[in-house]
């Protein structure tokens, strides 16, 4: 038993550099996975909402085949909020703490919850994905390539804003009320209720300075088998790295604050 | 040296929560802080597990000051709150804790193992932690806590919420750790007897240090015990009639001085109706801190 527990007998530091980092995210990563695949629970509620939304709006309106790349992003929203709110929960049951005084740079800390959040987005995306060829929407092959790109990105961006917020708050509910408030709109004003074209100047001019809108953009043109828009690729992107710098901004500055 | 704290000191806006703490550990030694709540030993836990950071002076774990990242592999650190997700396995739990400390493959698999051997927990390997005990949880946490194998063990109220069965167990555990520095705080005084060597804190200043024993000598004499049904009152008289210093602790009335057996007689013959027992006995660890600190324990 003693010899067991010597101090030292693991040779520390052997990998110095990247590795030991993008295993820990990616250890991050999984849990975050399995944790949700053992709490079916939650593909209903981020499931349910988007899809009575699209079937009455989409219905009564009759546009459920326009309405869908917006749906599609609202899945991914949902999911990615819903995902993010973990990280209070594992502040408040004492799970971060343990990781937060592991031997991982901050950013693989986000980057492993980050890309836990984006798989399991993704894989609701692609389970509302099916439902499309019944509104017509049946994206060719590359369509179809491009599609699950795009929505990787936009998971990831939502799932990285959705960190930066989680990781400066202490209960769900204020977090929750944030996310819907700023949410909400940005969802409405990207192009996934109604094109800008026709809107109001103003709107017009939110909706363009609104980075969620070239997601939808890229997104619809991928499912309706458009060329790609290297433009509103570039920007969803952008957006993407933006949200991860701010993510591990957050993350950071919270240890000072404490 | 297992643990070395110089001039400590932790500020939260105006509260002063550790105030200049200098203490030494050594290497392998079972060191325990003892305080009542709000003393700052969680500060001082959280300084020296890199959780929170210091407003000035120093420490060192396993010699490496604890602002350079390099100390964090070096220790494993047992919270108050359980850092498990009661949601995975008790090996998946320990194969992500393996992964956070740089482990991997087949070296880590045979590590968990070991670990799962050593604590008695290889048949609920593959069960859910939030199906475990309190007990068999605090095990998967000193499990995952030593996995990485850290020259220092830093635990946090590791008793809380355990029976005394399990607290038994928990001590056999710590004790059989021979080369591993383990440094735990507590609040329970019984619990303090058990470490090798203790420090007392007490509104963030270290008020004692030492072996239990040393310190419970140090103060000399004896301790006199006198139950009763009216504390308050019955000290209030021992203190008019026989120009003592009398203090009510835990419902009881203690007072501490030489030759204490000859106080027994005298206390029964005087009071013999409010008295319902009177006893003798050799300073605890509650009057050490009070000696110090001319404060009572709780």
């Amino acid at each position: 038993m003693n010899a067991v527990n010597q101090p030292g007998y693991f040779p520390a530091g052997n990998q110095p550099g990247w590795f030991p980092a993008l295993r820990a995210a990616g250890t991050l990563a999984r849990r975050e996975i399995v944790r949700f695949l053992r709490q079916r629970s939650r593909l209903v509620g981020a499931m349910a909402t988007p899809l009575l939304f699209w079937l009455v709006i989409g219905s009564g309106f009759n546009y459920l085949d326009y309405l869908f790349p917006g749906m599609l992003v609202q899945v991914l929203l949902f999911a990615s909020i819903f995902s993010t709110i973990s990280i209070i929960q594992d502040r408040n049951e004492g799970f971060l703490q343990g990781v937060l005084v592991a031997p991982v740079p901050r950013s693989a800390v986000v980057l492993g919850k980050v890309l836990g959040g984006t798989a399991i987005a993704l894989l609701q995306g692609i389970l509302f994905l099916a439902l499309g060829p019944l509104v017509g929407v049946q994206p060719t092959l590359a369509g179809l390539a491009s599609s699950l790109g795009v929505m990787a990105l936009v998971a990831f961006a939502l799932t990285a804003l959705g960190t930066a917020f989680a990781w400066r708050f202490e209960s769900v509910q204020g977090f929750h009320g944030v996310m819907n408030l700023l949410l909400f709109p940005m969802w409405l004003l990207s192009g996934a209720v109604f094109p800008s074209e026709g809107a109001a100047g103003w709107v017009r001019a939110v909706m363009a300075g609104n980075p969620l809108t070239y997601g939808v953009s890229a997104l619809r043109g991928a499912l309706t088998g458009a060329e790609p828009s290297w433009p509103a690729l570039g920007v969803t992107a952008a957006f993407a790295l933006a949200m991860f710098g701010l993510a591990v901004a957050s993350a950071r500055g919270k240890m000072r604050a404490r | 040296m297992g643990v070395e704290v110089e001039g400590l000191v932790r500020r939260f806006g105006e509260r002063v929560a550790l105030d200049g703490v200098t203490f030494a550990v050594a290497k392998g030694e079972v060191f325990g802080l003892l305080g009542p709540n709000g003393g700052g030993k969680t500060t001082l836990f959280r300084i020296l597990s890199t959780a929170l950071e210091a407003t000035s002076g120093s420490a060192r774990v396993a010699g490496i000051d604890v602002r350079d990242p390099a100390v964090r592999r070096r220790i494993g650190v047992v919270f108050q709150a359980p850092a498990l997700d009661k949601k995975l396995t008790v090996s998946e739990n320990l194969l992500h804790h393996g992964h956070l400390y740089g482990l991997g493959g087949r070296g880590l698999r045979e590590r968990i193992g070991e670990m799962l051997g050593m604590f008695g927990l290889t048949d609920r390997e593959r069960d859910r932690v939030e199906t475990l005990s309190g007990g068999l949880q605090r095990r998967v946490e000193i499990a995952k806590g030593l996995l990485h194998r850290p020259e220092v063990l830093l635990l946090d109220e590791p008793s809380t919420g355990l029976d005394p069965g399990a607290r038994r167990d928990l001590w056999e555990q710590l004790r059989g750790l021979s080369g591993v520095t383990v440094l735990l705080t507590t609040h329970l005084l019984e619990e303090a007897e058990k470490c090798g060597r203790l420090g007392i804190l007490h509104k963030g200043k270290l008020v004692a240090l030492g072996e239990p024993h040393a310190l419970r000598s140090e103060i000399g004499g004896d301790v006199v015990t006198v139950r009763s049904a009216d504390p308050a009152g019955l000290a209030e008289a021992i203190r008019a009639k026989f120009g003592v210093e009398p203090r009510v602790v835990d419902g009881t009335v203690r007072l501490s001085r030489e030759r204490g057996h000859e106080l027994v007689g005298p206390i029964a013959e005087a009071f013999g109706g409010r008295v319902e027992s009177v006893t003798v006995a050799k300073p605890s660890l509650e009057d050490v801190f009070h000696a110090r600190t001319r404060e009572s324990w709780s």
